[in-house]
């Protein structure tokens, strides 16, 4: 009984604890890899498989189609007008949050963030009941003979709504833990606002910036909700997400699921870019600290 | 350059940081703002470069009012306290900065970095980014950066925080003879009174935003004006006690009331310099225990207690407290050789009374 005991207590307590927590740790890190594999993985693979499933000519065929790449064309058209505008409010934005003090500050904070927190349907919506025909301004509209919705205005305001605060966000942390030293120092040198802009804010914010604008770049040319309510339906004058949407839904599987590829193509090169950046981020951020430290 | 003050205020919300400072300093002077944290003395030097704008008052740089000239019309050089080097540029461009945006002829240009480069010792660092420097590199780039545009003021704030004991020496000295040599007005801000003593030629002392005195570091020593700036200046033994019946007691001294009436309270303050020691119990009038010495290096430091528990710091050489035999523990007789009376911290410092030889005289002062 007492060999038993001593048995029991010698060999097992001390091997309980390791296999428990060994055993938890597979668990954890299985379920982890499962929903990694079923929920993202698994969509992945089969909108590549789908689109290649019938070869690689019926692929190529789809996305010839002019209105594939019409839906391509306008989708580019859209991220090259949000994109920079994104850059030129978070910049300004972050500038003004950093570096000045104002009434209000917190709110505008807080505003940033709204497009993220309010459904992408609910943009689209709101933009309809300013510019649509029975909108706020939708006889003005009319009367000056400019359509806003279900035009290009109107998917391009839907799509910076949803990205405004991308640049922003990025940018408002890294301006802060950077404080106003290096610009008053470059002021101090001799150098106008520009210059010191030019010269000395934005080399050290370069990352982030492309990082935020790799992000918004994403979401505009995957944003579907949004775009999806300002939109004519009308195959060549939507963008890509939306392309995808109505070959499904007249179930041309193959050509759906090229687009589609498309788009997950697009998403692969972004983490890809935003992991790279991340890494030269870091980097740069822990050279500035030690530069700070001493 | 010369600079000055009239009635500078800076107000950021309610509080006064800077509450209607005067002064001046004249072309070439090497000068230091010192005061406690929260002074006033950084933001005063920030105004003199353009960063802040005084709330009231007015600022004049070579006899021209510049309250709203901008800091890049200004020509100062400015030395951060964490220096602020550029982090994407190397050494010679963060000192050719200023050259550039003032659009030299990069022939000029190269010759002014490779001259600041040589008096700085930085050769062979020029291709260098901060982050590969040492403390006391940055800190010499830092300066080469702001002279680079030949600046007819050098603004300094707390240029040796950010460095160690040991190269914080050298730097100063170093100051100096660059100081010396560059007959630039320079002004640095420190809260470290023997840094000021040490290097300035002539010290202005803040605190809570006021202009307390201003002076060489020989009259703010000697002479100063109240009883902040005798504390903030080298050490001080502050003593009160009650008066009662025409004397003060504060443990077992006695002092004269000097004027302050019966159940009034008399404070008094001297240098550990005016404390005057012996072996010999009978030589002075009080006598106290010799708790700890502090060593100083050539100049030491010893606390003595009274029996009634009283603590007085004196000062003594390496060469009299061997003559004298002292060490801790011993019982010793001293004597206070002079003493001023204190009137509240801000308060004007009466000047100094003599006691023995002449005590007497002290008396019916």
């Amino acid at each position: 009984m007492a060999g038993h005991v001593s048995h029991h207590s010698s060999s097992h307590a001390p091997a309980q604890g390791p296999t428990e927590r060994l055993a938890i740790r597979c668990l954890l890190i299985g379920l982890a890899l499962l929903f990694v594999g079923l929920f993202l993985l698994l969509p992945l693979a089969s909108v590549f498989g789908e689109a290649f499933g019938r070869g690689l000519k019926p692929y190529l065929e789809a996305l010839r189609d002019p209105r594939t790449l019409e839906s391509l064309r306008l989708t580019v058209l859209l991220a090259v007008i949000v994109v920079p505008l994104n850059i030129v409010f978070g910049v300004a934005a972050a500038w003004a949050i950093t570096r000045f003090r104002f009434p209000g500050k917190p709110l505008l904070v807080t505003l940033i963030d709204l497009p993220f927190a309010i459904s992408p349907v609910v943009v689209g919506v709101m933009l309809l009941v300013l510019f649509g025909a029975q909108g706020y301004f939708g006889p003005w509209l009319r009367e000056h003979d400019f359509r806003i919705v279900f035009a290009l205005p109107g998917m391009v305001l839907a799509t910076l709504f949803v990205t405004i605060p991308f640049v922003a966000r990025e940018l408002i942390p890294l301006m802060q833990s950077r404080g106003p030293d290096l610009e008053e120092a470059a002021l101090t040198l001799g150098a106008s606002g520009w210059q010191t802009f030019w010269h000395v804010t934005l080399p050290g914010v370069r990352w982030a910036v492309l990082y935020g604008v790799i992000l918004a770049n994403a979401r505009a040319m995957g944003e579907f909700g949004a775009v999806y309510v300002v939109s004519k339906p009308v195959p060549g004058e939507i963008p890509l997400a939306l392309w995808v949407d109505t070959l499904n839904s007249e179930h041309q599987g193959t050509a759906a699921f090229a687009v589609a590829s498309l788009l997950a193509f697009l998403a692969i090169a972004t983490l890809v870019v935003k992991a790279w950046l991340e890494s030269r981020q870091h980097r740069e951020m822990a050279r500035g600290q030690t530069s700070h430290s001493e | 350059m010369s600079i000055e003050l009239r009635s500078v205020s800076k107000r950021f919300g309610d509080v006064a940081a800077v509450d209607q400072v005067s002064f001046s300093v004249a072309d070439r002077e090497l000068v230091a703002l010192l005061g406690p944290s929260g002074g006033g003395k950084t933001t005063v030097l920030r105004m003199i470069a353009g960063l802040e704008t005084p709330s009231a008052g007015d600022l004049f740089i070579g006899g021209h009012r510049v309250n709203e000239v901008p800091v890049q019309d200004r020509n100062i050089g400015f030395v951060f306290q964490n220096y602020a080097l550029f982090p994407t540029m190397t050494v010679s461009d963060n000192i050719a900065f200023g050259l550039k945006v003032r659009k030299w002829k990069p022939a000029d240009s190269a010759a002014r970095v490779e001259e600041l480069l040589g008096v700085f010792g930085l050769e062979g660092l020029a291709r260098r980014f901060p982050h590969q420097l040492s403390g006391g590199q940055r800190q010499r780039v830092a300066i080469a950066r702001a002279l680079a545009p030949r600046p007819q003021l050098l603004l300094l704030d707390e240029p040796f925080a950010a460095v160690d004991a040991k190269i914080r020496q050298e730097l100063r000295e170093w100051l100096v003879r660059l100081h010396n040599e560059l007959h630039v007005t320079t002004l640095f801000v420190t809260h470290d009174q023997e840094e000021a003593m040490e290097v300035a030629s002539r010290i202005v002392i803040f605190s809570r935003g006021r202009l307390e005195q201003i002076g060489s570091p020989r009259e703010v020593y000697e002479q100063p004006v109240n009883e902040f700036v005798a504390r903030f200046i080298g050490v001080l033994n502050v003593l009160e006690g009650p008066v009662q019946k025409g004397e003060a007691r504060i443990g077992e001294l006695v002092f004269p009331s000097h004027g302050i009436p019966d159940g009034g309270t008399l404070r008094i303050g001297f240098r550990p310099y005016a404390v005057q020691l012996s072996r010999n119990l009978g030589e002075f009038p009080f006598t106290a225990t010799l708790r700890h010495t502090y060593f100083l290096g050539i100049l030491l430091r010893v606390e003595i207690e009274l029996d009634s528990g009283l603590v007085i710091k004196a000062r003594v050489t390496k060469e009299d407290y061997a003559r004298l035999g002292l060490a801790d523990g011993v019982r010793v007789s001293f004597q206070i050789r002079e003493y001023r009376v204190l009137s509240s911290e801000a308060g004007p410092l009466a000047p100094e009374v003599p006691t023995s030889p002449q005590p007497d005289i002290a008396v019916g002062i």
